[in-house]
């Protein structure tokens, strides 16, 4: 029953795409799809229906009514009043005219800001900034050992008091600290806290009176439903917070509630968290995130990734290898690590349009990318270059040396055997069309 | 298994009570005759408090039909009616834990990031150790930083015995060690943390089916309770975290955690219309005692009463 936004979309739009005209009553029929898709997507009912209501008003003129594409504008339509309602260009966190920096996050228990923290302080040193972390979580049992274990994997100092029974002398004398030590990006854990537990408000109010943070991040689980509405206003009615952080955003939750928080509170969402790992941590992309939701595809995010990754002289010489059909395995385990390079797999198959849907159920297993990867580096140079030399025996070497079977070796092979049968018949392709290409352009002349 | 005093579940669900019934009897006293407009406003309460499109429309269509076929005009039997509607849904029936079946129980505990797994193993610890049993706790997360201490601190405010492994070690050979110390021990209960993990991790989930099987290797019925949880926040995709997790695991039965905040936890009816997983236990707040039995009758009359 549960299909993403953007499936959902992708349909509904499919049916306007086939009709001529665009009517009053079909804009009605495609819209309460949308509605219902955005509903199902943890949209929050009320900004669902003030965002049809836009939509609506826009798409029923005139100048839609003479359009030969009538499905076309009202795409258009939805897809420019998601990204106004999610927010413009991406801003990043404010920095303090007088250093440190201070960053404070807070938010719901469980919503992931532990490790938020983490992934900031890794994010902003990359940056040229001297992070500094402050455990403020007295609550929950191992929260603070949570931020050391995190701060000692990166090697960027946490601030802590054995026993202290008050997070806002925890924070003060952290700062204090982080001020000795000439730290210029403070960034400060709090206890997760639900947003009608009148004490722990309280006490989160009392820490942003006294350090007066930069920047007060709320943290929300991309996974949250109409409640989001209720938690981020009650939240923002307390902090008045300057940003929000999506996470959790790597799972396959639509993440409506980023609609809804951006309604309900004005602020912008400014990262999103997309693993476990610490450096599972992207800046937000209104553009992207509303072609995402719209079935597009985050074209985008990915050319962006391939263009900082993706060593383009390699990329020319591969594409010469290919027409020239001298492409070997060598070349192919090259190739290989330059994808890998760009991301897990899924994450990278999640920006590509369609290409969710279509690998809907196969499983990308990166694994099976690590075994065939040792497998080929299990070959000789010579293997690499020349596979038909590889026989029963070396196949057995190539598996045990590998830790694989002799039966994936083999499979291996043969996809191999097939991927060059089919590069032979595009060089071939190429070449004619380039011939063809020649021959209509001297009849042209 | 919990037949203590409902006083804290009470008092969850007290807020979720105040706060349907308050709109509720506000929306149907507005109202003198049955039409649209009273069914869209019962629709946007079922939707706000997370029910679902699919699962409201359901009701929706349930009750009017009812209300059609009895001929009803008067608005204010549409309360009873959907109340009835919803419990239709849920279904009859006890969800209690029957421990006096086997020893030792095994209980394996799965979710996403942050649903409160690890809390909620301590409370059933506490909870079990009060009623006498001997309890050996699993520390199975092995990923996530400090979650093996977190689990340690709970096991010592419950008196549990913890089996425990170094940060990243495999867990299903904790989860191993741990049922074999407790048929060591004559112990009655085994509860098996595990690592949040993400349902759409492909690989991940492959590892919560090896510890389900190593543990299977040692003790052939185990686990004899698997259970989800999940957060009362969570949206729809509540429901494509049960039937992933259900795929691998067969999952045996939910744990509604973080029912003390606004959060109504709608999309239980949901998986339990969809996907026939009952609620078993339900979390109301950070302490040892907050966590309960689920009683679907209580839930619907607590959402209505």
């Amino acid at each position: 029953m549960f299909e993403d936004l953007s499936n959902k979309l992708e349909s509904v739009f499919k049916q306007l795409r086939g009709q001529g005209k665009l009517t009053e009553k079909n804009i009605k029929d495609g819209l309460r799809d949308v509605r219902r898709a955005l509903l199902e997507s943890d949209v929050n009912y009320k900004v669902a229906k003030d965002f049809i209501k836009r939509v609506e008003e826009r798409a029923v003129g005139e100048e839609v009514l003479r359009s030969l594409k009538p499905g076309e504008y009202v795409v258009r339509y939805v897809h420019e009043e998601l990204i106004n309602l999610l927010g413009g260009k991406f801003q990043d966190i404010q920095v303090a005219p007088q250093p440190p920096t201070i960053v404070m996050v807070c938010g719901l228990q469980g919503s992931g800001k532990t490790t938020l923290c983490g992934k900031f302080a890794r994010y902003f040193r990359k940056k040229g900034k001297h992070p500094f972390l402050i455990a403020g979580d007295i609550y929950r049992p191992a929260a603070i050992h949570q931020l050391q274990v995190i701060g000692k994997q990166l090697d960027i100092p946490v601030f802590s008091i054995e026993g202290e029974k008050d997070a806002v002398t925890i924070c003060r004398k952290g700062l204090a600290e982080a001020k000795r030590l000439g730290h210029d990006f403070v960034i400060i854990d709090t206890a997760g806290r639900l947003q009608i537990d009148e004490a722990m408000m309280a006490e989160v109010e009392r820490i942003k009176h006294e350090i007066q943070p930069t920047e007060i991040v709320f943290v929300a689980d991309a996974m949250i439903g109409q409640e989001a509405v209720n938690v981020a206003k009650a939240f923002h009615d307390r902090l008045a917070f300057d940003s929000v952080a999506l996470t959790k955003m790597d799972g396959d939750a639509r993440g409506g509630a980023a609609l809804s928080i951006r309604a309900v509170t004005g602020k912008p969402i400014k990262y999103i968290g997309v693993g476990e790992k610490m450096d599972a941590l992207e800046p937000f992309n209104p553009e992207g995130m509303a072609s995402r939701i719209l079935g597009m595809g985050d074209v985008l995010a990915l050319i962006d990734k391939v263009q900082s990754e993706v060593d383009l002289e390699k990329a020319k010489k591969m594409e010469e290898k290919i027409l020239k059909q001298t492409f070997t395995l060598e070349d192919f385990l090259e190739q290989l690590q330059e994808i890998r390079k760009l991301g897990p797999l899924d994450q990278l198959l999640k920006m590509v349009p369609g290409a969710d849907k279509m690998m809907k159920g196969a499983s990308m297993d990166e694994r099976e990318l690590s075994r065939v990867e040792a497998i080929i580096r299990s070959m000789t140079p010579q293997e690499r270059r020349h596979p038909r030399i590889i026989k029963g025996s070396r196949r057995k070497r190539i598996a045990k040396g590998s830790g694989t079977t002799v039966r994936e070796v083999n499979r291996l092979l043969e996809d191999f055997r097939q991927m060059q049968k089919m590069m032979k018949k595009m060089g071939a392709m190429q070449r004619k069309g380039k011939a063809l290409g020649k021959m209509m352009n001297m009849k042209i002349r | 298994m919990f037949k203590k005093a409902f006083e804290k579940l009470k008092a969850g669900l007290s807020k979720t009570r105040k706060n349907f019934l308050g709109k509720l009897g506000d929306l149907i006293r507005g109202h003198t005759t049955i039409d649209d407009d009273l069914m869209e406003e019962i629709e946007e309460l079922l939707i706000s408090a997370d029910v679902g499109v699919h699962a409201t429309m359901t009701i929706i269509d349930r009750l009017q039909n009812r209300i059609k076929i009895d001929k009803i005009k008067d608005p204010s039997l549409v309360e009873g009616l959907l109340k009835a509607e919803i419990a239709a849904l849920m279904g009859e029936g006890s969800y209690e834990l029957d421990l006096s079946a086997v020893k030792p129980y095994v209980i394996m505990v799965v979710g996403v990031n942050g649903v409160g797994k690890t809390t909620t193993i301590g409370k059933i610890a506490a909870r079990l150790k009060q009623e006498g049993k001997h309890v050996i706790l699993a520390a199975g997360d092995t990923f996530r930083a400090a979650a093996i201490d977190q689990l340690e601190i709970w096991a010592d405010r419950a008196g549990a015995q913890i089996v425990r492994s170094q940060p990243e070690a495999d867990p299903a050979a904790v989860a191993f060690d741990a049922v074999d110390a407790a048929l060591a021990r004559n112990a009655d209960v085994v509860l098996i943390d595990t690592a949040g993990r993400l349902h759409t991790k492909v690989n991940l989930m492959k590892e919560l089916e090896k510890i389900k099987r190593v543990v299977q290797k040692r003790l052939p019925a185990a686990p004899h309770e698997i259970l989800l949880v999940l957060d009362a926040t969570t949206g729809q995709n509540a429901i494509q975290q049960a039937k992933l997790f259900n795929q691998v695991v067969d999952i045996s039965g939910l744990v509604l955690t973080k029912l003390d905040g606004t959060a109504k936890g709608g999309i239980v009816i949901a998986i339990k219309d969809e996907l026939n997983i009952p609620v078993k236990l339900i979390g109301v707040g950070e302490q040892v005692e907050d966590i309960q039995d689920f009683d679907p009758h209580d839930f619907v009359e607590a959402l209505f009463a």
